[in-house]
């Protein structure tokens, strides 16, 4: 059977911060969002893009495989949920360990707190707060399948680190003629570059 | 399920519990607020929501599936529930017992609306009755704007009504009617993703009307392409096929351009134009002479980027254009929308489904707003105030004498000028706050000082309220029920959640109220919302925007109905001009228009071009959004867009303060030093009040016809706040000043003296 998972499209955010609001609106961290909206770089474009978690299929979860006190549970569907109160010991290996930068560590609560998929909408087939209310469909949630029917662009769930590969259960939305995304490539590129001409690169 | 022993024993009220049954007692269990279907309190697109009630408190918000919004919601709509229960809202009437100078005190309403009654009725005794003025606004329901018309003609027999609309898209409701002989957007938003290529002048979608963003990409996933004109770029230009970084006001110069060069490639549906439409030939004579050169050279376009947007246009079978604010905020506001509506027209475009063109309106009942009869030239359901048969018709439903109903007033903007001059000597205003929204706002300050007494009714203490003598406090939406007419012309049903906060009320139980202090029970004596709704509906009755056939009912079944629906067999009329137009004949008009220049432009002192706008945190003069922590703590001061290459001259770096002056005035902000903008523009969000307020800086320059400010275009200057301080200035371009263009300065001539008013 088809999963429902997330769709992130960068190209479509407007910034509107429609899903930080809504994603604030949880009982379970009400106030506070686990949507990131960040402008990529505000002084060259306003260009934007919200980060979620990524829910990493393979390898399972490094947030919780790094966790010493086992806070941080994985669903039957594979979703990563925050860690558990009475389990959370505020190390922050779990901050440290994710590829994507998405858990926050609470001081004050002494908790991890990250995107759990709205599992208590999911669970009852309802979509998540963010991907309901964003205007544009930047954050979307449905089948591989809906998706490459309704929408123009080349979803990717693998995300190369160098030689690490990370398969997660949601999908960046890419144009559809780009490459997949090496994250170290790029790096090398740019520090190659400043290399050759000792300028400070301005963009990835 | 089983009973939580716990939750039992805390409500204690096994009586209670039995009496509803174990079967409510298990769905309360489970769902412990109710949810009521309403829409949004803000913008035009009036996206479907469910408010969360618990204990007859607005808790939260839920997604609701409606036809238009599917359930998203920006993040204004996200947080508009917060309004509800919120710490700054007036919760009891305010008056000022020493007079000008003396604080606001808390009053009961008896004494607050006794004073008002006694000093309209010696006002009114000794002035006339036109000493009194309505200021009202487009934010609230049909119901509540058709009382306020209602009460301000058939009660207080003042001709002096009109509403903040003129300030909103006045100029684009004019056009439509030339063109096309109603004022309303053709199509439904929905129908956006049948068009192959859209065109947006002038409308921050992405920001003013996120929600409806995904239309737009409905179509652009279908293949269709996206030409946006705008002096940004805007998030809506950033990912566009093609961006047109126009001048500010000079679009008129590209749309014209852009129909020359339709014609020089035979783009021109000539059958359409032959079948449906007239006046062809003196547009097309008219806009010969638009060379992409000299429309460069004018608006700073590139002269090959027009082209290509003339291609991109014509090429495609379904074409749209979008238009708003961007346009129609302009001394010659109405011929840029006719320009829009000329190209559609050429192109055959209009009545085509997902084709022609919408104006995006931008309050959230700003349709059905000026439809409701609280227009100065205007009557319910689109009659006109001096045609006699709709005299008549209004007059007998009011059950007034025909003699009595006044003729036509002051529009808002030239209603300043009267009060400043005395002979407006007491204004209501509604829904709406002045000191942030009118141009050049210390001209508005000083007239709106000269009223004895102003009246301000809102539900916070706004920046005008402050000014006021008598304060009424308001419902919010969420309180009270009614319908709004949303962009599209949709009429969505607005349902009650909770009861007023306090002692506030809704507009027009207030209204209520005054009328029996005036002894005018007879004729305005209504119970409740649907009450004013039947009348409303007797009223448009046989208009061109007509909801006779409409019932809340139906309007819920059917997930908004479209005006007009004349019986109540008829389904609405979703889409507009498939057969016929407006106009006697069933033709569209063809009117040429010739580009003008904005009343004010850049020069040697003052070499920028100042234009405003919103962000997508706020809404309108930000009482309400500045009000909630999350829309505030994302935009909390307004800040002014350079260019980098703009601001290397005076030194300034991004975030540092900086002073801006227009001929005006000057205010201090933070700059923003960006590329996404035009390097001989600067922008400012118009959200804020005080000395955040950009509207102590605009131009109070008007369309001479429909009176709409120019806010997107006056010269203005900018320099590092440690700069020394210049003194004013005449080093900048006045096109049109009171002298030459006495119709385009309603504060400083009164040009409302000259009108032909027939007594």
């Amino acid at each position: 059977m088809a999963i429902k998972t997330m769709f992130v499209d960068p190209s479509r955010c407007i910034g509107c911060r429609s899903c930080e609001a809504a994603c604030r609106e949880c009982e379970s961290h009400k106030g506070e969002s686990m949507v990131m909206v960040d402008f990529i770089d505000r002084e060259l474009s306003v260009a934007t893009q919200p980060t979620i978690c990524m829910h990493c299929e393979d390898p399972l979860a490094p947030c919780a495989q790094v966790c010493p006190a086992l806070a941080i549970l994985v669903t039957d569907e594979g979703v990563v949920q925050m860690a558990e109160p009475s389990r959370c010991i505020g190390c922050q290996n779990c901050v440290y360990a994710c590829p994507f930068g998405v858990p926050k560590f609470d001081a004050k609560a002494r908790l991890m707190k990250k995107c759990n998929l709205c599992y208590d909408r999911t669970s009852q087939d309802l979509t998540p707060w963010c991907a309901q209310v964003c205007p544009t469909q930047a954050l979307w949630y449905g089948t591989y399948e809906e998706f490459m029917h309704q929408r123009q662009g080349k979803p990717v769930n693998i995300t190369n680190f160098g030689p690490q590969e990370v398969k997660t259960r949601v999908y960046w939305v890419l144009p559809d003629e780009s490459e997949p995304l090496n994250i170290a490539d790029l790096l090398d590129q740019v520090t190659s570059k400043e290399k050759q001409t000792g300028e400070e690169p301005w963009v990835l | 399920m089983s009973v939580n022993k716990d939750v039992f024993q805390q409500r204690n009220t096994n009586t209670d519990f039995q009496s509803h049954g174990l079967k409510d007692w298990d769905a309360h269990s489970r769902t412990p607020e109710t949810l009521i279907p309403t829409h949004c309190s803000f913008c035009g697109v009036q996206c479907g929501m469910y408010l969360k009630v618990r204990q007859g408190q607005v808790i939260g918000v839920e997604p609701r599936n409606y036809a238009h919004n599917r359930g998203s919601l920006c993040p204004k709509g996200v947080v508009a529930y917060q309004q509800a229960n919120h710490p700054d809202r007036l919760r009891y009437p305010l008056i000022r017992r020493g007079g000008k100078g003396s604080p606001l005190e808390r009053a009961t309403w008896d004494e607050a609306l006794d004073y008002i009654v006694s000093r309209w009725q010696d006002l009114q005794g000794q002035y006339g009755k036109d000493a009194i003025a309505i200021y009202s606004g487009s934010s609230m329901t049909n119901e509540k704007c058709y009382a306020m018309g209602k009460f301000a003609r058939a009660v207080l027999g003042t001709r002096h009504v009109d509403y903040n609309g003129r300030l909103c898209m006045s100029s684009a409701a004019v056009a439509y009617a030339k063109a096309f002989g109603i004022d309303r957007s053709p199509i439904p938003m929905t129908d956006i993703p049948n068009a192959d290529c859209l065109v947006a002048v002038g409308v921050n979608m992405s920001e003013c009307f996120p929600v409806m963003m995904q239309w737009v990409w409905r179509a652009r996933d279908r293949g269709a392409s996206l030409i946006v004109l705008d002096p940004r770029e805007t998030p809506l230009a950033r990912t566009a096929d093609l961006w047109l970084p126009v001048r500010s006001g000079t679009d008129m110069v590209v749309l014209n351009t852009m129909l020359n060069l339709l014609i020089q490639d035979g783009m021109i549906d000539e059958e359409y134009i032959r079948e449906r439409t007239v006046g062809w030939e003196q547009v097309r004579e008219t806009v010969a002479k638009y060379t992409p050169e000299e429309a460069q050279r004018i608006s700073g376009v590139p002269a090959e980027r027009i082209i290509t947007a003339a291609r991109m246009y014509g090429r495609a079978a379904t074409s749209l254009i979008m238009h708003a604010r961007g346009i129609e905020h302009s001394s010659h506001g109405v011929n840029t929308c006719l320009a829009c509506t000329n190209l559609a027209l050429a192109r055959g475009q209009v009545g085509k489904l997902g084709g022609g063109t919408m104006m995006v309106t931008g309050q959230g009942n700003g349709q059905g707003g000026r439809e409701m009869g609280q227009k100065a030239n205007q009557l319910p359901g689109y009659r006109h105030i001096d045609v006699d048969e709709d005299r008549r018709f209004i007059a007998q439903v009011w059950g007034i004498p025909v003699e009595e109903m006044p003729w036509e007033g002051a529009a808002a903007t030239e209603m300043i000028h009267l009060m400043a001059k005395g002979d407006i000597k007491s204004c209501m205003i509604a829904c709406s706050n002045l000191m942030v929204s009118l141009p050049d706002n210390q001209t508005v300050r000083r007239a709106l000082q000269q009223l004895d007494p102003l009246i301000v009714v809102d539900f916070f203490m706004s920046e005008t309220a402050e000014l006021a003598d008598v304060v009424l406090p308001a419902a919010v939406w969420c309180e009270d029920e009614g319908t709004t007419t949303n962009l599209e012309g949709r009429v969505v049903k607005i349902n009650k959640a909770v009861e007023p906060l306090g002692e506030s009320k809704a507009d027009w139980e207030i209204l209520v109220e005054l009328a029996k202090r005036m002894g005018k029970e007879r004729i305005f004596s209504y119970r409740s919302a649907r009450d004013i709704w039947n009348d409303l509906r007797k009223a448009t009755k046989g208009g061109a925007a007509d909801y006779s056939g409409m019932s809340w009912e139906k309007i819920d079944e059917e997930q908004g109905m479209f005006w007009p629906c004349p019986d109540e067999g008829h389904p609405g009329t979703p889409r507009l001009f498939t057969e016929r137009f407006g106009h006697p004949d069933g033709k569209a008009r063809f009117i040429a228009v010739e580009y003008q220049p904005p009343a004010e432009e850049p020069g040697e002192d003052f070499p920028f071009r100042l234009t405003t706008g919103r962000v997508v945190y706020h809404y309108l003069s930000g009482n309400q959004t500045r009000r909630l922590g999350f829309l505030n703590a994302q935009a909390p001061e307004p800040w002014v867009e350079i260019h980098p290459q703009a601001a290397a001259k005076p030194g300034i770096q991004n975030h540092d303060r900086v002073r801006i002056t227009s001929p005006r005035g000057s205010m201090e902000l933070q700059a923003l030093v960006v590329p996404t903008i035009r390097p001989d523009t600067l922008f400012v969000p118009y959200h804020y009040g005080h000395a955040e307020a950009i509207n102590q800086l605009t131009n109070p320059a008007v369309d001479p016809t429909v009176k709409i400010p120019e806010y997107k275009a006056c010269a203005a200057r900018i320099e590092r706040i440690d700069a020394p301080e210049k003194e004013g200035g005449t080093g900048y371009t006045v096109n049109y000043n009171p002298e030459n263009m006495p119709a385009m300065f309603p504060y400083a001539v009164g040009e409302t003296g000259n009108k032909k008013i027939k007594e």
